[in-house]
């Protein structure tokens, strides 16, 4: 307990309070324990693993195939995301040369996934701060990339939309200037979010200054993706580690300077006009050929452990699986979470801030709680 | 609660056999087939024809008998720590020019039961933003035996640590706020284990709710005590 300094009449005892784990700005099952003094975070610890379905226990008995299907469930406003990481990391495990066209769409699917998620980060972060327009407006959007991979595999939310070694299918006829339209549509409606948001001044004032780190200390705690970037830290694994077909599409990554909630905003409503960018050169130069190699039908790794990294829309995805080299079914896997790995950073973000801003804080770190939890 | 971690049923409560027999079952079948090919990760020596890294040759030439073997696979690098010199390695590693491995992207651990010599890998995935390389750092230690902690080095491996506790049991020493993550803070048992049943700890949990949280109770109360 602290007394107040000046030694006035009013006691300053902390006051602990649980925010979540039923609340609907905490994006799921959250529970966070505030500590404060008035308004004031003084500390705060994070509770997890409300939503915990045991996933890497679960591939233990499951098919290399069938994991798919799981992987779909970690972070399930991008699930084409995790499926990528996962079917590229058993090609890696498996040295499987996957076709150039193959690479060339899941490039395609991923950035739509990106596309997809970020809106979704957008508009409930938007909303959370009590813009709720722009939550309309980035579920219209949102909608046309629903409706394009629900036309490429049938899904609508979990896509189960690549095999180990290419894809299930090739892209439907007529698809691919569906997608370019939907390009022209994007860009043109960003325009729109940033006439809502950028120079808003109750937007500046509830994001400017907030949830602030340094590019330094965000490596140090292990923060990822766009999160990191707006620190200042230029880390992108499509560009340093470059995966399915980023090493022959130019793009630019873009990073913040201050490392604040605004910057973050800045730095993901970027990385959707680079999406956009990405789409259209992809489409245009998609090469012919078959999207599936050549895989044994029954598939079994060599005995071995590799780690595989890929940037998803939250962050560094990546799979540590380890193989026995004997069962059908991996002996270890671990998805190593984005969404987790940038929770971690809460605490240190919201500590001397207001209640109100913790909200803030945990729209802009863009967790999915499918993920965290697994 | 330390001696009930070690057990994933709880303490002394009448262990339901029916999830736990197949897979013993399989595992004897396993072990007949003679000669037993011990479980656990080939770590391929690297290819002779292939350069080790800088760094790599730096920290066995800084670190001599830190490093128990190098290992090469599909493109990865890893690192094999001697026993105790784990914390060494890392701390190498960090901040070694050349090396600066200044991210850990992941810290996680396999269980390889039933191997000659320690149960748990440990293993912490590496990166440098400035100089863009990879290693994994690997470690092995025995049920019971803990670790050193890392999270004084990177504190993202905080929480990865908390996970590795909570799923595997493995203790680290010096770690900031060992608790569980993940699973409920009265939990028994290690679900990432091996010999932990798939469905779970049993009917224990399914049939008398009571008695699960009644355990629960009185591991609290012992600590508080």
């Amino acid at each position: 307990m602290e007394r107040d300094p000046a030694g006035s009449m009013f006691d300053t005892d902390e006051l602990v309070i649980n925010m979540g784990p039923q609340h609907p700005a905490t994006h799921g099952v959250l529970r966070v324990v505030l500590k404060l003094d008035g308004e004031k975070v003084v500390d705060a610890d994070v509770v997890i693993g409300y939503l915990h379905r045991g996933v890497e226990k679960l591939t233990e008995s499951r098919d290399w195939t069938q994991i798919v299907l799981l992987t779909d469930r970690l972070d399930y406003v991008a699930s084409a995301a995790a499926n990528l990481a996962y079917v590229e990391t058993v090609e890696k495990l498996m040295s499987i040369e996957v076709p150039r066209r193959a690479r060339y769409l899941r490039t395609i699917l991923a950035e739509l996934q990106r596309l997809a998620s970020h809106l979704v980060w957008l508009g409930s972060h938007a909303m959370d701060i009590g813009a709720i327009t722009v939550f309309l407006y980035c579920l219209r959007e949102r909608e046309l990339i629903l409706d394009l991979f629900e036309e490429f595999c049938g899904a609508r939310l979990t896509y189960n939309s690549l095999r180990i070694g290419g894809l299930p299918q090739d892209i439907p006829s007529g698809w691919l200037p569906k997608v370019l339209r939907f390009c022209d549509v994007q860009d043109e409606k960003l325009v729109e979010y940033e006439t809502l948001l950028t120079h808003n001044r109750i937007w500046l004032q509830r994001t400017r200054g907030i949830g602030v780190i340094s590019g330094e200390a965000a490596v140090a705690v292990g923060l990822c993706g766009p999160t990191l970037r707006g620190s200042g830290v230029g880390r992108d694994v499509r560009k340093d580690e470059p995966y399915a077909a980023y090493a022959e599409i130019p793009f630019d990554v873009p990073v913040g300077a201050s490392g604040d909630t605004y910057d973050r905003y800045l730095v993901r409503l970027e990385e959707m006009r680079q999406s956009t960018r990405i789409l259209r050169q992809a489409v245009e130069g998609l090469p012919e050929g078959p999207v599936m190699a050549k895989v044994p039908r029954l598939i079994k790794p060599p005995a071995g452990e590799t780690y595989h990294a890929n940037e998803s829309p939250k962050g560094e995805i990546g799979f540590f699986i380890a193989s026995d080299g004997k069962s059908t079914s991996p002996y270890r896997l671990r998805v190593r979470p984005p969404s987790f790995c940038n929770l971690q950073a809460l605490p240190q973000l919201v500590r001397g801030h207001l209640v109100a801003d913790v909200i803030a804080i945990i729209g802009t770190i863009d967790i999915v709680l499918g993920e965290v939890d697994r | 609660m330390a001696e009930n971690d070690q057990n994933p049923t709880g303490s002394g409560a009448p262990r339901p056999p029916a999830p736990a027999a197949p897979a013993k079952a399989a595992g004897a079948a396993k072990a007949e087939k003679a000669p037993p090919a011990p479980p656990g990760p080939p770590d391929p020596p690297p290819p002779a024809d292939l350069a080790v890294p800088a760094f790599l040759e730096a920290l066995q030439a800084a670190l001599p008998g830190a490093v128990a073997q190098l290992s090469y696979f599909v493109g990865d690098w890893t690192v094999i720590a001697a026993p105790g010199r784990l914390h060494d390695l890392a701390a190498h590693l960090r901040d070694a020019e050349g090396a600066r491995f200044d991210y850990c992207s992941d810290a996680t651990a396999v269980d390889w039961l039933g191997r000659p010599g320690p149960r748990f890998d440990l293993v912490y995935s590496l990166y440098s933003t400035s100089l863009r390389h990879r290693v994994r750092l690997k470690a092995r230690v025995d049920d019971g035996e803990a670790s050193p902690s890392l999270a004084a080095l990177w504190p993202a491996v905080n929480w990865l640590e908390r996970e590795i506790f909570d799923m595997f049991g493995v203790r680290f020493e010096g770690h900031p706020d060992l608790r569980r993550i993940l699973m409920p803070d009265e939990w028994q048992g290690h679900p990432q284990r091996k010999d932990y049943p798939l469905e779970g700890p049993g009917e224990l949990i399914m049939e008398r709710p009571q008695d699960w949280l009644r355990l629960g109770q009185s591991i609290r109360e012992s600590e508080i005590e």
